[in-house]
């Protein structure tokens, strides 16, 4: 007997992370992300980082997605990374958004962020994005055996 | 980390990670890794599955975080499922649930996950089914599982949970609409949440008249209690709590445990079995698109159209 082929959506935390008080960049992406088929797993505004990691473990997210608009982004990046390694979970890739100007996006990918959205990148391309993230990852990822 | 049986292993000794990475080959279940469940169900059968239901903004997920902490109070390991309604199966979806637990997050003796409702039959998905065994191994004491209580969704829980917790709020208990749906029929507990609101007494009133009425037709001695929360202020949570550890004990004492947990396996076999028919089906369908096209033209010979379908998917599933 043949078994049935589920695929797995791309599933992705959208987090924000510190004070930073308004979410809907934060919303308008997980809308967009849900209308592409994805899985959005969203906590919220004002997340830890140590809340971050813990989601995206729990849930076994494919992708974390921080939305940033404060100008915080290198200490949160380095931080975050940190985290995931720490906790057994360096191998999720992390992409940022929000406000970032250009001249930060190098040192940032320099740094293991995977990638970083420049304010007005169309939605079709984020998407096509993290397609290819996901889809280099589940090479990786484990497959069952019997 | 990739060998299933290692992550077991982990995962009982308290990784997350490994646990997360399990729940998402659960996910998956297929013919190669069936065995996966059943070498966690081999062990299980002893958590206190808890589900909980209720219209779309009754409170159920603000609800679940103050009795997650009402149950680590009293030192429970405390996980939470939390099946997301709204996914038809060609877009994707925003599970929100989550947003209002997120102060849980970091508790190491809390573990919580989304999954989306994928399954075909009501509203507790295969997905979720798997995930209890594993979460019951791993020692959770309390597994919640948050659903939507609409259409056929309400008589699924039943054969999931130990113990149904049915939420109601103010202006929606003495609704018939709720009547009708058959939601008062299936609750070992009724809350009436958001009792901070000035309408809540008649409610309350209401829902008492309700569990009385209904308890009249049920076996068992357990009569269905109603409480009063409010998770907002914090109210009433718990009293709920105790509640529904009251009714666990009777389950135990009654024998009632061991019929409820074959319940949820047969409903999970129910499941892999609807999902490996409806597989095969669209297959069918797909590849006898033209002619069934050319019959229903005119609709002559529909039905036998249909048992030729339904012969070619039985052929198809034995093959
Ligand atoms: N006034 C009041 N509002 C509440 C209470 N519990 C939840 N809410 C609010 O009701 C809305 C829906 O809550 P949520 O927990 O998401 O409901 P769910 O859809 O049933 O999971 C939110 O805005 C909550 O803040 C309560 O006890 N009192
Ligand atoms: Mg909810």
């Amino acid at each position: 007997m043949q078994s049935p082929r589920t695929t797995r959506r791309i599933k992705v935390l959208v987090a924000k992370v510190g004070l930073d008080g308004h979410d809907r960049g934060a919303k308008v992406i997980a809308r967009a992300l849900r209308d592409a088929g994805f899985e959005v797993v969203y906590t919220g505004l004002r997340q830890t980082i140590d809340q971050v990691v813990a989601a995206a473990i729990q849930e076994d997210v494919d992708i974390i997605g921080i939305n940033q608009h404060e100008g915080s982004h290198f200490h949160i990046a380095r931080k975050l990374l940190q985290k995931l390694e720490e906790s057994g979970a360096g191998d999720i890739p992390v992409v940022m958004g929000g406000s970032i100007p250009l001249v930060d996006v190098e040192p940032l990918r320099a740094m293991g962020v995977k990638e970083v959205f420049l304010p007005g990148t169309p939605i079709a391309e984020i998407v096509k994005r993290l397609e290819e993230i996901a889809s280099e990852r589940k090479h990786l990822a484990p497959r069952a055996k019997g | 980390m990739s060998d299933p049986s290692v992550l077991i292993e982990r995962a009982k000794a308290g990784d997350k990670r490994a646990l997360g990475r399990l729940l998402t080959l659960l996910e998956e279940l297929n013919a190669d890794n069936a065995w996966i469940l059943e070498r966690l169900s081999s062990e299980g059968g002893r958590a206190h599955v808890v589900g909980i239901t209720g219209m779309p903004g009754a409170g159920k997920s603000t609800l679940i975080s103050r009795l997650v902490r009402a149950f680590r109070d009293m030192s429970y390991k405390v996980a939470v499922i939390s099946i997301d309604p709204t996914s038809p199966i060609s877009s994707g979806s925003i599970m929100g649930d989550r947003l209002r637990m997120q102060e849980h997050a970091t508790d190491p003796g809390v573990f919580i996950r989304s999954v989306t409702n994928r399954g075909i039959l009501g509203g507790v998905s295969l997905a979720a089914l798997a995930m209890i065994e594993a979460f019951d191994v791993m020692g959770y004491d309390k597994i919640i599982v948050e659903t939507v209580g609409v259409g056929q969704s309400e008589t699924d829980i039943m054969n999931v949970a130990d113990t149904i917790v049915v939420l109601t709020m103010p202006g929606a208990g003495d609704d018939v609409q709720a009547l009708k749906a058959g939601v008062f029929e299936i609750g070992d507990v009724y809350v009436v949440n958001k009792s901070d609101r000035p309408d809540a007494a008649k409610t309350y009133e209401y829902m008492l008249f309700v569990a009385e009425k209904e308890a009249l037709g049920r076996g068992g001695s357990w009569r269905p209690a109603v409480v009063k929360t409010s998770a907002a202020l914090g109210l009433g949570i718990r009293e709920l709590a105790e509640t529904i550890n009251r009714h666990f004990s009777y389950v135990l004492e009654s024998g009632e445990k061991e019929r409820r947990l074959i319940a949820r396996r047969t409903h999970l076999v129910r499941l892999v079995a609807a999902r490996l028919l409806l597989q095969s089906l669209s297959e069918v369908m797909e590849g006898e698109r033209e002619r069934v096209g050319k019959v229903v033209r005119d609709m002559r010979g529909f039905y036998d159209e249909a048992m030729r379908i339904v012969r070619l998917t039985g052929k198809r599933l034995v093959e």
